[in-house]
């Protein structure tokens, strides 16, 4: 493809709409006649439920149905589990009402539905419900004192494992070794548009129709169908405008999915749930928690030989999306380095707290902040600058593809199809000119002054198959209208389509209109997430294209009575060279029906009144490839700490990443900006915890601090584009990219700074008390003289 | 309670219960559904709207309050058949939104400053502070407030 949209910064289509406030978000969608449900949610973290009493809350005025589980009959089965594994040991999905016991505080154990929120959260507070609290399970070591799940010895969920070469051997042999205590604890995506499902039944027609702020509304479509016993004909999912997803919305299914269309369905109504920040908080999934034991085997050269982790990863009180978090921590652990020797086990612990589903990065920052932080102690104990460490141990360029050796959850080998790692580096340490910044460090550090300087790399397997359709359409008018199955979260996918179909199809962005949808007459495919909607709908879009702009010219051929090869398509017309003939899309597209309508051109079509049969002009094609392809970035971060308060402020930040060819440059920019900025949070501010009861503390944002404008560090962004030889676009994935290295570089960044104090940085994210006891509790080094 | 308010420039007489929200006044009794909640509590700053000028939280506020005021949405800034205004296209331009969430109660933050007799890059830059917004990364609304209110400044020298 040649094309003059892609590559251009086009502004987005879809902003007109959304800055006039004319956005359309699930909770948008409410009228006055709709009703609300409310969940009254477990206000236990582990607990048996010995009785529930709703009599009271029944008889509110205006509420219109209280049900608990016992009211959903079979329906109120274990929900799905998205990917089994053989790794799943014991794999426990939630039940949508608990029962007879509840895991986490925040499960939902009744639902109401009402004339309105209000009422239905005054009907919640008639709701009696009696425990008998259990010992919860919140630590790793609280293992021995309770159970998530009574058959569940020691609440193992899964065993995650793999290796390369052989570590043990590989270890014993080599030079040099250490080994290093590593955690980084619970964050979340938090998208600004909470969760939220409206759905309304037509008794007349007995269709359902659903609108959910979800990442993959043809899953839920496809699933719901079989849940609720639905035929797909009767069942229409739409994700409307989706207020941000990162991840949490690609939970296939929430209780609420499911029981909101339940509820609309039983009571013949419009029924919606719009969840609050606190619910949220509580009842949404999460992610990052892990506890690494991490060994790494290397040279007097820094050259790393062996790597070893054995980790415990948090999965929450059910594991719905299986083993991919911890799975994809171990495949993408090594990055960009070569180890010859590497292997992971990763202990998959239930706990008693919301599960674990992928949240953007999905378990690649935890494995990037193991591999960096080694690389950093090895410097240390070198006495290397940790950059000259990175670059001792990249994957050559020559080595493209370059098999690691390893299996991806879905079954794929993770195979990097290509990159340039020190190429890369080079660029991004040029940026932050290392030798310029040791000389003003070293100024500083006599004014008192802390300040450091850290660096990390990436890879992020995006692109996840097997495959995305696409059907593209020219409509009379002239339009091409383009549908496919992943909806966007505020990526763009509008715009971004729109300039792929316009350059293979010869005309204007504008002319192009993009629509998700969940399948039915059109392609289907799967959802937006592990940053594949470029990657695979992208491509289906291309193809499409393809196949629509040759119908497009074989019709006109016939029209023209000329050969294919003798026309063009620029600007949305059709032409034939070398004569001044010419037809644009809409005349063509007209010209291919030849029934006349009212009001239609006034000239008639090339076939005006034949009785020919009309031409399609739609083609729908798929994208496949089982294979994920590698994006790949570097980040270096300046800090300064002020060791008093414990602040971390970042001076400098640079980033460069390379996801292939780039699309829309502005909407790559933001994606990499988003996840930059979701990162320092990350890093330094975000955090979910709870007491030793299992209870949240963090449930407002007073206590869950996101970042702000004023923690966007001043920043260079630059890229390389090494485009993936495995599809057509040259495409790879960059929605997770921008978060992925962050907290490592911040890590290797803080300790720089603090070296004077003797600091090691072993534990993500590091909030300012954090910091200040660090210094309290570390040994500082003897001064230099 | 009847209440009578004054919203995008026309009156509206309400029933209201004394606890509704501004917000959920203005989202579910008259439909203009873009001002946003996000947080409920006062933190995020999506459901900003102006009342009598100033920004105001309309998810602390109760719609029983508003009587005898005047409240601007962000349904107001462009009406329909209208261009964007600068600070719109400020934002389509420097790619300030991504899902559009945070946008308005953003777009209403920096309206109030712009009408300020004298509006200040800081303190747009100010405003900006009290909004969360998760998808950005704050690059392009910053670069809003310097493209918009570097203009002003020199039009309207403190
Ligand atoms: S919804 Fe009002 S400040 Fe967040
Ligand atoms: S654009 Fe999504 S929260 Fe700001």
């Amino acid at each position: 493809m040649t094309g003059k949209a892609t590559g251009t910064p086009v502004e987005r289509v879809e902003d007109e709409r959304l800055l006039r406030g004319l956005g359309a978000y699930v909770d948008d969608l409410v009228t006055p006649e709709t009703l609300h449900a409310y969940f009254v949610r477990s206000v236990h973290a582990n607990a048996r439920i010995t009785a529930i009493d709703v009599e009271q809350a029944k008889r509110l005025n205006g509420v219109r149905a209280v049900w608990t589980g016992h009211d959903l009959g079979d329906l109120n089965g274990p929900l799905p589990l998205l990917a089994p594994h053989p790794d799943l040991i014991a794999p426990r999905t939630q039940l949508p009402l608990a029962v007879d016991r509840v895991r986490y505080v925040g499960e939902a154990i009744v639902m109401i539905v009402a004339d309105n929120r209000y009422r239905a959260e005054d009907a919640a507070e008639l709701v009696e419900i009696d425990y008998e609290p259990l010992p919860a399970v919140v630590e790793f070591s609280d293992s021995g004192r309770g159970r998530v799940h009574d058959d569940v010895a020691d609440n193992v969920a899964a065993v995650v494992h793999q290796s390369r070469g052989d570590v043990e051997a590989a270890l014993a042999a080599a030079p040099h070794q250490l080994t290093l205590d590593l955690e980084i604890e619970r964050s979340g995506g938090m998208p600004m548009e909470g969760r939220g499902v409206h759905a309304t039944w037509d008794r007349r027609t007995g269709r359902l129709h659903v609108s959910d702020s979800t990442q993959s509304h043809v899953a839920i479509r496809q699933g719901l169908s079989r849940i609720l016993g639905l035929p797909l004909d009767r069942l229409e999912v739409v994700a409307p405008d989706v207020g941000g997803g990162f991840g949490t919305k690609i939970m296939l299914f929430y209780p609420e999915e499911v029981l909101v269309p339940l509820a609309a369905m039983r009571l013949e109504a419009a029924v919606a749930w719009t969840e609050d920040r606190y619910e949220h908080f509580i009842s949404a999934n999460q992610e990052r928690g892990q506890v690494h034991q991490a060994t790494v085997g290397y040279d007097a050269d820094g050259k790393l030989l062996a790597v070893r982790t054995a980790f415990v990863h948090d999965t929450g009180a059910y594991i719905p999306y299986g083993i991919a978090v911890p799975a994809v921590t171990g495949t993408h652990l090594p990055g960009q380095y070569h180890v010859p020797d590497y292997e992971f086990t990763g202990r998959v612990i239930y706990t008693s707290k919301p599960p674990v589903s992928p949240y953007r990065g999905a378990g690649r920052p935890q494995g990037v902040f193991v591999i960096e932080r080694l690389i950093g102690a090895v410097a240390k104990s070198l006495g290397l600058e940790p950059s000259e460490v990175r670059r001792r141990n990249f994957v050559p360029e020559d080595a493209f593809p370059y098999d690691t050796g390893l299996d991806l959850h879905d079954g794929s080998r993770a195979i990097y199809d290509s990159g340039r790692y020190a190429k890369g580096f080079q660029l991004a340490m040029g940026h932050a000119d290392l030798p310029a910044f040791r000389a003003r460090q070293k100024e500083r550090r006599n004014e008192g002054r802390f300040t450091g300087i850290g660096s990390a790399t990436y890879v992020e397997g995006t692109g996840v198959g097997p495959y995305e359709g696409c059907t593209a359409a020219l409509n009379p008018n002239g339009r091409i209208v383009v549908e496919v199955s992943v909806p966007s979260q505020g990526q763009g996918h509008a715009t971004t389509f729109a300039q792929v179909a316009a350059d293979v199809l010869g005309c204007d962005p504008a002319d192009v209109v993009v629509r998700s949808t969940s399948g039915g007459a059109g392609a289907v495919g799967h959802g937006t997430f592990g940053s594949r909607a470029a990657v695979m709908a992208g491509n289906a879009v291309a193809a499409a294209a393809t196949t629509l702009r040759r119908q497009i010219l074989d019709t006109a051929a016939e029209f023209f009575e000329c050969a294919v090869e003798d026309l063009t398509i620029d600007h949305g017309l059709v032409r034939v060279a070398g004569t001044g003939a010419g037809l644009s899309l809409a005349e063509l597209a007209t010209g291919a029906n030849p029934i006349r309508y009212p009001a239609g051109p006034a000239a008639p079509g090339p076939r005006a009144g034949s009785d020919a049969p009309p031409i399609a002009l739609s083609a729908t094609e798929y994208f496949r490839q089982r294979q994920w392809v590698f994006g790949s970035g570097a980040h270096v971060a300046e800090v300064e700490v002020d060791p008093a308060t414990g602040k971390t402020t970042l001076l400098n930040y640079v980033v460069v990443h390379d996801c292939g060819r780039v699309l829309n440059p502005l909407v790559v920019d933001g994606q990499i900006l988003g996840g930059l900025v979701q990162g320092i949070g990350g890093a330094l501010l975000e955090l979910f915890t709870f007491d030793d009861t299992g209870q949240p503390t963090t449930t407002s944002y007073l206590d869950f601090r996101l970042p702000t404008v004023d923690d966007l560090p001043p920043l260079v962004l630059d890229e390389l584009q090494t485009p993936s030889p495995w599809n057509p676009l040259g495409i790879k994935g960059t929605g997770e990219a921008g978060i992925i290295p962050v907290a490592a570089a911040i890590a290797e960044a803080i300790e720089d700074a603090l070296e004077p104090f003797g600091v090691s940085v072993h534990r993500m994210p590091m909030t300012s008390p954090r910091v200040r006891h660090l210094i309290a509790t570390s040994t500082p080094l003897p001064k230099e003289s | 309670m009847r209440i009578t308010v004054e919203v995008n420039g026309r009156t509206r007489e309400s029933d209201v219960e004394p606890r509704m929200l501004l917000c959920d006044y203005l989202r579910h009794e008259l439909g203009l559904t873009g001002t946003h909640v996000g947080c409920e509590h006062g933190v995020c700053g999506a459901c900003t709207v102006l009342v009598d000028g100033e920004a105001v939280r309309s998810c602390l506020t109760l719609a029983v309050q508003m009587s005898g005021r005047s409240v601007r949405t962000v349904e107001d800034l462009a009406p329909e058949g209208e261009e964007l205004t600068e600070i719109q296209l400020a934002f389509r331009k420097h790619h300030a939104l991504q899902c559009g969430f945070c946008t308005p109660g953003i777009l209403m933050s920096l309206t109030a400053e712009q009408n300020r007799p004298a509006p200040s890059r800081e303190d747009a830059l100010d405003s900006v502070r009290g909004h969360i917004c998760r998808c950005t990364g704050y690059r392009g609304i910053k670069r809003v407030v310097e493209e918009v209110f570097a203009e002003s400044d020199a039009e309207n020298p403190r």
